[in-house]
């Protein structure tokens, strides 16, 4: 019954004459658009009585022919006729594509919108700090605002869930610092420095690095998405028509848990990553966990560990607080929530890294070697 | 096929059974649409309409019965199968569902994409032109994306990316659901416009009393978990049940329907003068 849709091409009294047949619908067009871009002349006569069914987009292309070739449409019957005239009616200029810019200004309008994204960013940033102070000013002075249960609650999402992982990949450095430290001290005959190697590296910086890379991967990104979700849906819009403080129950919770834990958890991974050091040094070096220990203990000074547990809180804070930030900056959809879940990790790990750098510097000055 | 074509099943669902653990949503549920018509289907909340459409349309397996479309069974059928269905319906979800990483004009375009990839750049580009215009939106709309749409809008490119493939068959989750009154009546007057030029077969879920009286040609009614009648608004009143009698008598329902009777009398009265000049 149902045919596939094709045309033919002849002259008939001095007129070309398009003769379309079979079904011009979607799934029985197969190459006539293509074929029809392709046919030479203009004026014809285009006839329709062989034509089958059709659609809106069959109609469409007999539109378009007659259009843009100056042709005149013979042959429709009813349901035809109508289908034409509505594509017709449709026919209107519409824009499909967004105005491709020039490339030079695109490349100058993508680079000024960074440095005022980049800078936005910052003063945000800086804002949503003075804001958190704020509130916690507020709670000091009314500490009965304070919630407690929710501040639990992230406690166990930031720190003991992450116990299992951030212990392996402690466990799993300390043994590659140990097996590579060892291979270039055995040129030296002084594998024995191996120990002070993994212990000042470990509790100085080591510990407290990695654990604030994986609490930014685990714990910011999810603040940034749990936040973003809950902007989309209006829920953080909900809670302030309330007169609850969005600061107070979303955010002052999360960064108190990040900055409590974080020390805790760096501690933990310094250890456990000299625990690793010290099985490669009983396995390979032959030195014994005894030896080991009392050697750490000579050699790794009580200011490294000030260090790290100075360092700590202040990592859990940049952490928190770009989640929760970038949370916050949420506006339209769901891709938002995840370039902005992204950029609150990529910001974490950066500025992680910048504020180590100038605290070794720091330290280094005041005399904690 | 002349004959038969007026009372044509598109739809056809017998026994059906859903249930989400303990609770049982469906239990012999018996369903048909007639090609052409707009079936509107109402019941309370939670009698799960949403979850019918969902088991006709494949996203829902159902524990029993059987669906079938365009005369092909629905369930237990390979992908390559479905496939073909798939080609002739059209669905707008309740949220609209755009494809939120793409515009206006790039959604109406991802089914056309998916089923013929052999249509050219510049006859997709028209086709969504045309659909765009055709389902109301402003010529602007097209590179725009969903996120920069109002909820009208955004359930207008909705229809006009179920409307991509010209299909048979158009689903529509409340359609007017969240939209203005004058919003709204444009939204009917366009299902209705379509239907009439497409010569469509919608299957409409709605609690908008004013889309039940101006559409609808039939309307189904679901309760105590199956289907309990399906007929026009004058049928349906005739019958003696709690739920329907309180549903169309209420306020809401007392209002559609004069407001509906106004209408009608208004356009008879325009259709005389109009009659009257030709003449």
């Amino acid at each position: 019954m149902s045919s596939v849709a094709r045309f033919t091409d002849s002259t008939e009294e001095g007129r070309r004459v398009l003769r379309f047949e079979g079904d011009l619908t979607l799934p029985r067009l197969g190459v006539l658009p293509n074929r029809l871009d392709r046919l030479k002349g203009s004026d014809f006569l285009i006839d329709l009585s062989g034509v089958g069914r059709m659609d809106t987009i069959g109609a469409w292309i007999v539109h378009r022919t007659a259009r843009d070739r100056g042709g005149e449409i013979v042959g429709a019957d009813e349901g035809a006729a109508t289908l034409l005239r509505q594509v017709e009616k449709a026919d209107q200029p519409v824009k499909v594509r967004p105005d491709p810019p020039a490339p030079f200004e695109r490349v100058l309008t993508q680079l000024g919108e960074a440095t005022i994204e980049a800078g936005r960013t910052f003063v945000g940033l800086l804002g949503f700090f003075g804001a958190m102070l704020l509130s916690i000013g507020h709670i000091i002075r009314q500490p009965r605002r304070f919630r407690l249960n929710a501040v639990v609650q992230r406690f166990e999402v930031v720190g003991v869930h992450a116990f299992g992982i951030i212990g392996l990949m402690s466990f799993l450095v300390g043994i590659v610092i140990a097996q590579q430290g060892a291979v270039q001290l055995r040129q030296f005959g002084a594998e024995v420095f191996t120990i002070n190697l993994i212990g000042r590296s470990s509790i100085k910086e080591l510990g407290v690095l990695m654990t604030a890379i994986m609490v930014a991967g685990r714990s910011g990104s999810s603040f940034a998405a749990q936040l973003g979700s809950m902007k989309l849906a209006e829920e953080v819009d909900a809670m302030r028509t309330i007169g609850v403080s969005p600061m107070e129950a979303l955010v002052l919770p999360r960064v108190f848990a990040t900055v409590l834990m974080m020390p805790l958890l760096g501690f933990y991974a310094a250890l456990v990553a000299i625990v690793g050091g010290a099985v490669f040094c009983w396995v390979s070096l032959e030195i014994p966990p005894v030896t080991f220990v009392q050697r750490i203990r000579e050699v790794v000074p009580l200011t490294d560990l000030w260090q790290l547990l100075i360092k700590a809180p202040v990592f859990g804070l940049i952490i928190s607080l770009a989640g929760c930030f970038q949370g916050m900056q949420v506006k339209s959809d769901a891709e938002e929530v995840g370039l902005r879940t992204t950029t609150a990790v990529v910001q974490a790990i950066f500025l992680v890294i910048v504020l180590d750098a100038f605290f070794a510097v720091f330290f280094t000055e005041i005399g904690w070697l | 096929m002349a004959v038969s074509e007026q009372d044509e099943i598109v739809i056809e669902v017998r026994g059906l059974r859903n249930s989400f653990g303990e609770s049982v949503v469906h239990e012999g549920l018996d369903l048909d649409v007639k090609r052409g018509e707009i079936l509107g289907v109402v019941g309370g909340s939670g009698t799960g309409k949403s979850v019918m459409m969902r088991s006709i349309i494949g996203l829902q397996r159902p524990d029993e019965g059987e669906v079938t479309v365009f005369g092909e069974p629905m369930l237990d059928r390979d992908e390559a199968e479905l496939q073909n269905i798939r080609k002739r319906w059209g669905i707008l979800f309740q949220g609209a569902a755009l494809f939120s990483t793409l515009t206006v004009a790039e959604n109406v375009q991802v089914p056309l994409r998916e089923f013929y990839p052999r249509l050219s750049e510049r006859l997709l580009d028209e086709i969504a032109a045309y659909k765009i215009v055709m389902v109301g939106l402003s010529p602007d709309a097209g590179p725009k994306f969903p996120a920069e749409l109002s909820g009208g809008m955004r359930k207008r490119a909705g229809i006009a990316r179920a409307l991509a493939l010209d299909p048979d068959l158009l689903f529509l989750d409340e359609p007017t659901a969240g939209l203005d009154p004058i919003g709204a009546a444009a939204f009917d007057q366009l299902i209705a416009d379509l239907r009439e030029q497409l010569g469509l077969t919608v299957f409409l879920i709605t609690h908008d009393l004013d889309t039940l009286y101006t559409i609808c040609d039939r309307v189904a009614v679901i309760a105590d978990r199956k289907v309990i009648a399906v007929g026009t608004i004058p049928e349906l009143l005739a019958l003696d049940h709690e739920w329907i009698q309180e549903y169309f008598r209420g306020p809401r329902g007392r209002a559609a329907e004069e407001a509906n009777e106004a209408n009608e009398e208004a356009e008879a009265r325009t259709a005389e003068a109009n009659g009257g000049i030709e003449r």
